[in-house]
């Protein structure tokens, strides 16, 4: 039979890991502190742009930013963490596999979806209120997805958004497997997809589409793409070289990055979940660097990092600790968001309770959007 | 069918044992709610592969099914009761396939947010059966040993970080001989106090030592069969319509004669062994994964009395589809990587010895083999504290022991 934490346990985590953020990096503690923002001043929603991260997938608080975890995050911790409004309990109540709670976190509905299959998200997605709303094209609203199997998070089939209203989705690696043609040994590394089920892979049909994306969207020859391939080590480093050349290339004011390489948790080498985490840490520090030194970013962007969810306690008799994420308790439904750049106060800790499904009101304030379906609230602090 | 239409023939499947067992108890189970009966189905089912330890308790289990009046009855699983359930779960053949019911019931419970209400019920269930157990004293003082870092000639980051505040960190060990010491000093518990898989030795690469006293495991002996499975899998990837919860449901059903493992002379062993490939994720692929998860098993299952642990190098990542192939090459080695994984499967295999009874005079040794760098546990060690006394491993063993 599982243990049960007490749900006290999740407000104790994050205290602690407010504690530690205030010493660590001395930062001032938020919500009682401000009550307004009177000094905050953002771009109008017209020419505002939200990039937001999922931290994935799936990392705990002992591994990030309890005290133990601070060496796994160094870029986070002392470049971002100094100028991001963080908050330290963001509860995720739903479904804990990362299809669903990533469709989830860009429905502000806790989503009941299959995990494992290629089905669009239940509800209108962040993108589709965003374009609708705001009448904006289809270029201005992208999702760089980790796997195959993210390949509908852009769009629901609500009637009234659905087809064609939503994100555009580019799968990196499936952009590489097509740009290699087969050939894909060299890339192999690269080409991890679901850690949460190695097994499978929905297969996906065609490919011109791909590379149609590659040359005219990106302006990358398939020859380059692939000789820069050739230098990376992981599929999110893959992930992050295709965001920044969307950035250049495109611009979209709402872009959703998933990451996934920390999700190789699930084989239960524990150095391979590290090197994970530390991975992304950097990639999140280069990516802030590419907003803050891209013309149509800079000074203009609102980024939000945060995990899908976490992965379970080393406590839990129902689990085997960081592994997976299948107990349902606190340490695996616990864990923190990190928001920083244009509208958001510097050096900030916010203790209060906020849920994983609060992102798309938050997110639609910023640009100025209603997100009518979805059952998050609005982060207040952040509005 | 509900719990409550059972009829003995509903177990004419069931290995000859359980069945007896299903039948014998069929009142009681009777009377309990469908959330639940499946659970209590499946430790039945496997009641003639299980170790000694799980057979008394599940025979305890039962017996305090049976002596519950009505309102204890109700006390005890209103909760369970109060879980919904589908109509596609309630006619599925729960009663020959309880794993995966189970399986198909946690999907449900995550899609209807009645997760939370299961796991309470759970543990309320878990606390209130262990207030009517008895166990009786240990006869030996239970004893864990990790030994990581097998191949790591230089390592400088602190080790046993999770595990030195519960004891001492020893900088000065002897190692020589260390090895061959605690070994020894396993082959003498089971020697002097010999039981049915009491006293195991799990080794991440190759057994340093064959001992009929002791259940031993290891990741090299289970190569034909962990690369029997694999290709098994392989093949039904490629069937159409193979997803994870079918092939999972696949894997859970496979037999030893599934994969080649016809006349066994121990047949408890030869099905916990290939569980430890069916049941986990990586232990398939990563020497050090299939150390800890066997580890976890062992102690959770077999209730082990003494359990030595040796990591060994797993192979470097590399790509799943490849990993996951059977096809063997020469895999290269991350002896550091290893030694990590091995760090964190040392504290795991603490915490899951320390669920069990006795816990509190528990002794436990994590080692840094062929070097000087050990964690001690016992109830007279200090906690939280460094030695840097010269120490040797028989001398440290002494310390642990009460």
């Amino acid at each position: 039979m599982n243990s049960l934490l007490p749900r006290e346990t999740a407000l104790r985590v994050s205290c602690s890991r407010r504690d530690f953020l205030r010493q660590a990096a001395g930062l001032a503690l938020g919500g009682a502190v401000f009550q307004a923002s009177p000094f905050i001043r953002a771009e109008s929603g017209k020419n505002r742009k939200v990039v937001v991260v999922t931290f994935g997938g799936g990392a705990r608080d002992q591994e990030t930013f309890s005290p133990e975890g601070q060496e796994n995050i160094p870029r986070m911790l002392n470049e971002l963490a100094p100028q991001s409004s963080f908050f330290t309990h963001v509860t995720n109540e739903g479904i804990l596999g990362h299809y669903v709670a990533t469709a989830s976190l860009a429905t502000g509905v806790y989503e009941t979806l299959n995990n494992f299959a290629a089905v669009a998200p239940e509800h209108p997605t962040v993108f589709e209120y965003f374009r609708k709303d705001l009448r904006r094209p289809s270029s201005d609203a992208w999702v760089v997805a980790p796997s195959n199997g993210f390949n509908r998070i852009g769009e629901s089939d609500v009637r009234g958004f659905g087809s064609g209203m939503g994100a555009r989705v580019i799968l990196p690696k499936r952009l590489l497997g097509v740009a290699s043609n087969g050939g894909s040994e060299a890339f192999d590394h690269l080409l991890h997809d679901n850690y949460e089920s190695p097994l499978y892979t929905p297969v996906l049909a065609g490919g011109e589409v791909e590379l149609q994306q590659l040359e005219t969207i990106l302006k990358l020859s398939v020859d380059d793409f692939v000789s820069h391939a050739r230098t990376l080590s992981s599929p999110d480093e893959l992930s992050l070289y295709i965001a920044k050349r969307l950035m250049r290339e495109e611009s979209p004011s709402l872009l959703w990055i998933t990451m996934h390489d920390i999700d190789v948790a699930h084989s239960g080498a524990y150095s391979l979940y590290i090197d994970g985490i530390r991975r992304t840490d950097r990639l999140c520090g280069e990516l802030w660097k590419a907003i803050e030194t891209e013309p149509e970013y800079a000074g203009k962007t609102t980024m939000f990092v945060l995990p899908d969810f976490g992965r379970d306690s080393d406590l839990d008799s129902g689990g085997n600790g960081f592994q997976h994420h299948r107990t349902g308790d606190a340490a695996s439904r616990t864990t923190w968001m990190m928001v920083l750049g244009a509208g958001v106060r510097h050096g900030v800790v916010y203790n209060g309770p906020v849920q994983s499904i609060d992102l798309v009101p938050t997110i639609g304030n910023m640009l100025g959007f209603s997100p009518s379906q979805s059952q998050g609230k609005l982060i207040r602090d952040l509005a | 069918m509900r719990p409550h239409d059972l009829q003995p023939e509903a177990f004419a499947a069931y290995p000859p044992e359980a069945k007896a067992l299903a039948v014998t108890h069929l009142d009681a189970i009777r009377q309990l709610p469908l959330t639940f009966v499946p659970s209590l189905l499946r430790q039945i089912m496997d009641y003639d592969y299980c170790f000694p330890v799980e057979r008394s308790m599940v025979e305890g289990e039962l017996a305090v099914l049976n002596s519950l009046s009505a309102a204890q009855r109700d006390e005890w699983f209103g909760p369970f009761s109060a879980i919904s359930t589908s109509d596609p779960l309630a006619n599925f053949d729960w009663v020959n396939l309880p794993a995966q019911f189970v399986e198909q019931q946690a999907a449900y419970l995550w899609s209807t947010h009645q997760l939370d209400a299961f796991r309470k019920a759970a543990l309320d269930y878990g606390n209130l059966l262990a207030k009517m157990r008895h166990p009786e004293p240990l006869k030996i003082q239970r004893l864990g040993i990790a030994v990581v870092g097998q191949g790591v000639d230089d390592y400088q980051a602190p080790l046993f970080r999770n595990l030195r505040k519960h004891g001492t960190l020893f900088t000065q060990v002897n190692p020589a001989r260390g090895l061959d010491t605690l070994l020894s000093a396993v082959e003498q518990r089971a020697r002097t106090n010999p039981a049915a898989y009491a006293h195991w030795y799990v080794d991440g690469g190759t057994l340093s030592i064959q001992n009929p006293g002791i259940t031993c495991v290891s990741y090299e002996s289970l190569t034909p069969l962990r690369l029997s499975l694999l290709k098994k899998m392989q093949a039904q990837i490629a069937q159409p319509g193979m997803g994870p919860e079918e092939l999972r449901t696949l894997l859970a059903r496979m037999t030893p004669a599934d994969l080649g493992i016809e006349n066994s002379t121990d047949p408890v062993l030869s099905r916990f062994q290939i569980r430890l490939f069916t049941e986990a994720s990586g232990t398939q692929i990563y020497s050090t994964t299939f150390a800890q998860w066997t580890a976890r098993e062992v102690l959770r299952r077999a209730q082990a009395l003494t359990l030595l642990v040796r990591f060994a190098p797993r192979q470097r990542q590399r790509p799943m589809n490849e990993l996951l192939s059977s096809k063997q090459g020469d895999p290269q080695l991350d002896p550091t990587g290893s030694l990590i994984d091995a760090d964190m499967g040392a504290y795991y295999h603490w915490i899951d010895q320390q669920r069990l009874t006795g816990a509190e005079q528990a002794a436990f040794i994590a080692w840094f083999e062929g070097h000087g760098n050990a964690v001690a546990i016992g109830p007279s060690i200090p906690r939280g504290v460094e030695s840097n006394t010269p120490i040797d491993m028989s001398k440290l063993l002494s310390l642990v022991s009460t």
